[in-house]
């Protein structure tokens, strides 16, 4: 296992990005893994792209350096797209496939591109993975659990340095219970989309 | 709740701002007081949600909380609560600090009994802020010892113990934290909670009462704590030197975040270095940072915004007759301005240690992305609020703006917000505008905004009878730093009910005479009170008056009440846009064939696209969200 595991999350305020971000630190915790993860709260919520990093290992705060992402995971593909500069060639970006179209685009002012051109432009950079976490999130009961599908992915990804039942079971320990199952299930379909 | 776990050794994930706050639980403390800001919004939050986690229960909190009218009583508050003896703690955004100053100057001057923790929650790139000024100034300004940690678990650390420096220095101690420290997580290790005192007692003594002879006997005290707090500058667990490689002639000296980026960059370039790390940046340890020059024929200054301790270190180096080179931003190798992060430090170090810099930046992409800025809400009030006053006077008007979610009302394409300073300025310089120019004046403001500073730019309003529109967008609640409740509102921040203070009631008190209550969902009747108000020569208040649609809609989903949903009849659309283009809803979109749809993924049904399109095409869903 590397000595510094870099994970850029990425995505559009009301995703659940942060939670994701919050969930995977706490597993990290559980797991005995030294861990720091930064976000942005405030006005940069307000529909705003969100960006948020955790660290695991040995590392000494949670900014990442440029070029140095492990993972990119994006719950939106133009965002994934931003935040670019943190990847390498050995980067893993595992993006949703539904682009949410900023309100710039519908003033006519800016355009979005193409959603195939940016899958295109990221495999550029690195190995990308996409993932139909909207329809998958609706399948298992409920689109908010986005977010969950999305850290099954990842925790399918063969990267963290615990077991994806760690994960999981954080994960369930913070959801009411009437939506564990739901939870649960995201999770599931989440780490099978990714070993096809 | 897991921050209540009374198990020490045990480490669990906490927000800096709640490491904060479990430190301060650790302590014991009596009192806390704040207004909401970011990035120090949570601390208070922790203690709002622990207060009514035990309220819910009938269970007393132990200690007392609130979210003040601003900062300057919050300050006051917890002041007059650490005189008493209380262990008390206020925290508040970098900005707030200037709000509380007149109170902060003087309190320094008298100091407190129990511990006092000042929390500045200063914001490096201005995130969510109006400027990036660097609060280290007031504690130079004020003369109070200041503490700056690095991590979550230094946040929390640093809070416990800053309760004992400030009662052995019987003076209030400033915590300055930054937004990386405030959200950031990282692993806490806890200590054991501390039950609070609960009552203090007030020795009644001439010290107490600043008068000028008073003052000029405190003045001197207050010189004489620094001295002391120097010598426990010396010996503080916080200020510490950590050895990378073998180092020989080079030092770094560094504090707060900016320690995560050195210590990383120096160990990813191999460097020999010490690195003196700061915990307590005021006083400074005169003798160890005496020393730490001694024994460094080069040393890095690395600490964001301003040159606070390189300055300083320069004062030492030179009183010692010191050669020792010092790089920092006189040198051209760091900058005043924004905040860093691994990139900027690990370029500085490449160029100051001549090595190559390992960082390998991938080629920027040449697809142009769209830019997504923060925007008001689907379904805001506000901009029902925005679209009314426009209609009203299309042309010719002036609109300053205030600090919270209607900022956001700059964007397009409602372009109503012309001008801003601070907290309540928009009033005040309405005032100004009226008195300057011949355009019409109407200004936007919140309800928390208008209990904080704004009144008294009314009642100057009144007295000079100035020529403008003041409108409190009264939505019930401190939106953007996350629904805390204000003077405006049946509850208060320990879940309890307490006394709700209209607005109207204040602005009728103030002497305003054209006051016109709308609800904005109503934009006809909207657009004509704006008219009115307008049209009347002298002060004119509109109070709008509409939930904050998040709060309400997560009401309605509590209560188990439908949210509807709304959506384009196709046929009846004519494309026109003012659904788009002028009402500015951002659940709608063009679809590739330029046709106009409401996403209901967005869409959090308030209805008013439904009554500015001109063609009647847009309807209540009947399947419900």
């Amino acid at each position: 296992m590397k000595d510094k595991i870099n994970i850029v999350l990425t995505g559009i305020g009301g995703q659940g990005v942060i939670t994701a971000a919050n969930l995977l630190g706490k597993a990290a915790v559980a797991a005995g893994v030294n861990v720091f993860v930064s976000e942005i709260h405030g006005m940069a919520q307000r529909g705003g792209s969100v960006n948020c990093t955790v660290r695991l290992g040995n590392v000494s705060g949670p900014l990442v350096p440029s070029g140095t992402a492990d993972v990119i995971l994006s719950t939106e593909p133009a965002e994934a797209l931003r935040y670019i500069h943190f990847s390498n060639k050995k980067t893993k970006i595992i993006t949703d496939v539904t682009p949410i179209i900023p309100f710039t685009v519908a003033t006519g002012d800016e355009k979005y591109p193409p959603v195939e051109k940016i899958f295109e432009e990221l495999k550029k950079y690195a190995e990308v993975y996409t993932v139909d976490a909207t329809k998958i999130a609706t399948n298992a009961g409920a689109i908010v659990t986005k977010n969950v599908v999305m850290l099954g992915a990842l925790a399918g990804a063969d990267i963290l340095p615990f077991k994806s039942n760690v994960l999981l079971n954080v994960i369930l320990e913070n959801v009411p219970e009437k939506y564990k199952q739901i939870n649960q299930k995201a999770f599931e379909l989440g780490v099978k989309s990714i070993k096809k | 709740m897991e921050i209540l776990e009374d198990k020490p050794g045990k480490k669990i994930l906490l927000l800096g701002n709640e490491a904060i706050t479990r430190g301060a639980l650790e302590a014991g403390v009596d009192v806390a007081t704040t207004y909401p800001g970011t990035p120090a919004s949570e601390i208070a939050d922790t203690f709002s949600s622990i207060a009514k986690y035990f309220t819910k229960q009938k269970k007393d909190p132990g200690f007392y909380f609130e979210y003040s009218t601003n900062e300057k009583v919050a300050l006051e508050i917890a002041a007059a609560a650490s005189i008493s003896g209380l262990r008390s703690l206020t925290c508040m955004k970098h900005v707030g600090l200037n709000v509380a100053s007149d109170a902060f100057m003087t309190y320094m001057y008298v100091g407190c009994r129990g511990g006092h923790i000042i929390v500045s929650a200063d914001d490096p790139f201005c995130h969510s802020s109006q400027n990036e000024q660097d609060n280290r100034y007031f504690a130079l300004f004020g003369g109070a010892p200041m503490l700056e940690p690095t991590t979550p678990e230094e946040a929390k650390e640093m809070t416990r113990i800053g309760f004992e420096i400030s009662e052995q220095l019987q003076s209030p101690i400033l915590l300055r934290t930054t937004t990386r420290l405030n959200h950031a997580r990282g692993p806490v290790k806890l200590d054991k909670l501390q039950k609070p005192r609960k009552k203090g007692h007030f020795e009644k003594s001439q010290m107490w009462v600043t008068t000028p002879v008073i003052a000029r006997i405190r003045h001197p005290e207050l010189l004489k704590m620094l001295e002391k707090a120097e010598k426990i500058s010396e010996k503080s667990e916080f200020n510490k030197i950590i050895n990378i490689g073998r180092p020989r002639e080079w030092g770094i000296v560094t504090s707060g975040v900016s320690f995560n980026y050195v210590k990383e960059a120096s160990e990813d370039l191999k460097l020999d270095v010490k690195i003196l790390k700061l915990g307590m940046t005021h006083p400074l340890p005169r003798k160890m940072c005496e020393s730490f020059i001694k024994s460094c024929k080069n040393i890095v200054i690395v600490e964001e915004l301003e040159p606070f301790l390189e300055n300083q270190l320069k004062e030492i180096a030179y009183d010692i007759g010191s050669n020792a080179k010092i790089y920092g931003k006189s040198t051209g190798h760091f900058s005043r301005l924004y905040e860093y992060n691994p990139d900027i430090v690990i370029e500085a170090f490449s160029k100051i240690f001549n090595v190559k810099n390992p960082i390998v930046k991938p080629n920027p992409s040449t697809i142009k992305l769209p830019r997504r800025p923060p925007v008001l809400c689907p379904g805001c009030p506000h901009r029902a609020t925005y679209y009314a006053a426009k209609k009203a006077q299309p042309k010719d008007v002036i609109y300053p703006t205030d600090i919270g979610c209607y900022t956001l009302g700059r964007e397009k394409p409602l372009e109503m917000a012309d001008v801003l300073l601070c907290m309540g300025s928009n009033a005040g310089m309405a005032c100004g505008f009226a008195v300057a120019i011949d355009q019409k004046i109407i200004s936007f403001m919140g309800d928390s905004t208008f209990f904080h500073a704004a009144i008294p730019a009314i009642i100057d309003a009144v007295h000079h009878n100035h020529d403008v529109v003041i409108t409190v967008l009264d939505n019930r609640t401190t939106a953007m730093t996350g629904h805390q409740p204000h003077p405006g509102t049946d509850f208060d921040g320990m879940g309890c009910p307490a006394k709700r203070i209209p607005v109207e009631d204040v602005v009728k008190g103030c002497g305003v005479e054209h006051i016109e209550i709308v609800d904005p969902n109503n934009i006809k009747a909207t657009t004509e009170a704006f008219k009115r108000a307008v049209d009347f020569k002298g002060p004119a208040v509109v109070i709008s008056k509409s939930p904050c649609i998040l709060l309400e809609n997560s009401f309605k989903r509590k209560r188990g009440e439908k949210i509807y949903t709304y959506e384009i009849n196709q046929n009846e659309c004519k494309q026109c846009k003012t659904c788009i283009g002028r009402f500015g809803c951002p659940a709608i979109y063009f679809a590739q064939d330029s046709s106009i749809h409401i996403d209901i993924q967005q869409c959090n049904g308030c209805g008013n696209c439904a009554t500015v399109c001109p063609f009647g095409a847009i309807h209540r869903k009947e399947d419900l969200k």
